[in-house]
């Protein structure tokens, strides 16, 4: 982004060709009693080192995974993040505020997102991956009210109910206002359910408790009655689990922040969004296409930009036109420098760790199953204690732990823990008597 | 075979009807690229949205002729679009059946329909 000064003299230049007074007579239209009537109460002006402490300050109030082993995931992981990504990604022709698409300056950027979109496909095996989205609750949400205009025949969505409970909010927020149905229900209620009036059915894999289900009974379920199926993966499971393709996914989408993207309160995420060629067209943001210039040498375009939500707006089935490109540039480095084979390690160890964990924790007896099924790097154990109060004892010695939830306590173990972090949180957890 | 007044024709055959859009309405579409197809077995009342055609200047939707199910969506299309640019009055976009024929007499004659082309140009 360009710093554009105003200097007093542009201002009054302004004004004057505005037939304006002052900056205060475009704001008649706000009512005189709530206009502020005063200047904002802000801090005296700081020098950089005195501001430079002040944040270091406040920063220091929160507790991070530098200093805590955490084992709290519930929808973001801790999972290592490659030096690389932040050299990478930091480059100015990268850092910008904008992403830029015209082709004639941004091949570099527009190849960078075309290998994002490769990348996705090949993890999803989906045909056809756009750009990326804000975060996995939004690319959910999308992905139901696609399923939901695909024929006119059917609208109702039906969601797996342990589902991220955000996602499910944000779901609900994108139906409501469009008068789509929606109902929440069991695997087992799912699979007995009549769904001869149902759009679309999403389902969470592995589930928000770390359950994975039995996705192609589901899958085939879900296909022969005529819905359309939608599955929102964690991409890090995907190294390891069966692709959703392989079960009649039509839409793949989720969460990428577990690829090389920081912890960070609010974001920024990185949704992604994929879907077989038959959605291609209604598929919200951005797509990249590869094609050839009047030369024809290999160039990158924006391509299969939905018209409807230029030309009839009033059809579309997305109001989104931006994607999250430097994020998903992260999680293309991430992708890049693990590679094939250092990607699945990388699952491989977080599966190894959680079942360590689960094993170990089940040991103590102090803790309780709570499901049979398998699961990848994150599942729920029932204490014996009161979740928070056990909580706050393990973050007294060092730890974060899981999240307090219906189906139990919520753990994740990433590659990250160390066995002395996890034997020692085992040990912690079990000696706990609350 | 008649015509409406957003460019589409109808053919009837046998029980069936044939239903697409006009060289006019071709022509001032420009290169087609993409057909959203009719969904089949839909029931659709005259003048409902039947499907919808992109080109690379705009998009634009076809209307029902006349009150109907829809039997089949022209799935050559998918393919190649550019058989609606070719050949408008071979390529259909759908094969319907028609609930009542006395729709098909509000709809024009070719000579309705250039003479409506006509007192539209003028």
């Amino acid at each position: 982004m360009r710093y554009i000064p105003v200097t007093d003299k542009d201002r009054e230049e302004m004004l004057s060709k505005c037939k304006a007074k002052n900056i205060d007579s475009f704001f008649l239209a706000i009512p005189e009693d709530v206009r502020l009537k005063r200047l904002l109460n802000l801090p005296s002006a700081r020098s950089e080192m005195e501001l430079i402490r002040y944040m270091q300050d406040i920063a220091a109030k929160n507790s991070n995974t530098n200093n805590y082993s955490c084992f709290l995931g519930a929808g973001a992981y801790d999972h290592y993040i490659p030096s690389v990504i932040g050299h990478l990604t930091s480059r100015q022709e990268f850092f910008t505020a904008y992403t830029p698409y015209q082709p004639e300056i941004s091949q570099g950027t527009l190849t960078a997102i075309f290998e994002y979109q490769t990348m996705i496909c090949e993890l999803t095996g989906m045909d056809v991956s756009n750009a990326s989205m804000y975060d996995g609750a939004s690319a959910l949400g999308e992905a139901c009210v696609i399923a939901s205009s695909a024929s006119r025949k059917r609208s109702d969505i039906i969601i797996v109910e342990d589902m991220h409970p955000e996602y499910k909010e944000t779901v609900q927020t994108y139906l409501k206002f469009r008068g789509i149905k929606y109902t929440a229900m069991s695997v087992e209620q799912l699979l007995n359910a009549d769904l001869t009036s149902t759009a679309g059915v999403c389902i969470q894999y592995p589930s928000f408790y770390g359950d994975i289900y039995d996705m192609e009974r589901i899958g085939r379920y879900v296909k022969e009655s005529g819905s359309l199926f939608i599955v929102c993966a964690n991409p890090m499971a995907l190294a390891l689990l069966k692709s959703p393709k392989g079960f009649g996914a039509d839409f793949v989408v989720g969460e990428a922040q577990p690829l090389g993207i920081p912890l960070g309160y609010g974001g920024p995420y990185l949704g992604y969004f994929a879907c077989i060629k038959e959605h291609m067209r209604k598929m919200p943001g951005r797509i990249v296409g590869k094609t050839t210039d009047v030369d024809g040498k290999t160039a990158y375009v924006l391509t299969l930009q939905a018209r409807e939500q230029h030309i009839r707006r009033e059809k579309a089935t997305s109001n989104i036109c931006s994607n999250q490109a430097l994020c998903a540039l992260m999680a293309t480095i991430y992708l890049s420098v693990t590679g094939k084979e250092g990607f699945k390690q990388v699952a491989k160890r977080c599966v190894d760790n959680a079942h360590y964990v689960y094993e170990g924790l089940l040991n103590t007896g102090k803790f309780l199953k709570t499901s049979d099924l398998p699961f990848f790097h994150e599942f729920t154990v029932s204490p014996k204690s009161d979740i928070s109060a056990l909580n706050d004892y393990l973050f007294k010695h060092g730890f974060i732990g899981g999240l307090d939830t219906v189906k139990g306590w919520l753990i994740a173990v990433t590659e990250k823990r160390t066995k002395e972090e996890m034997d020692e949180f085992i040990r912690r957890a079990g000696e706990f008597n609350g | 075979m008649k015509f409406t007044k957003d460019h589409e024709w109808i053919k009837k055959e046998g029980k069936y009807a044939y239903v697409g859009i006009t060289d006019y309405a071709q022509q001032q579409l420009g290169d087609i690229v993409y057909v959203d197809l009719a969904e089949e077995d839909l029931v659709l009342q005259q003048g409902d949205v039947l499907c919808a055609v992109e080109s690379v200047k705009t998009a634009a939707e076809v209307f029902m002729p006349v009150s109907g199910r829809v039997i089949e969506a022209n799935h050559e299309l998918e393919e190649s679009p550019e058989k609606l640019n070719e050949n408008p009055y071979e390529a259909f976009l759908a094969k319907i059946t028609i609930d009542d024929e006395s729709e098909l007499d509000d709809l024009m004659t070719e000579d309705e329909y250039n003479e409506f082309l006509e007192s539209e140009a003028e």
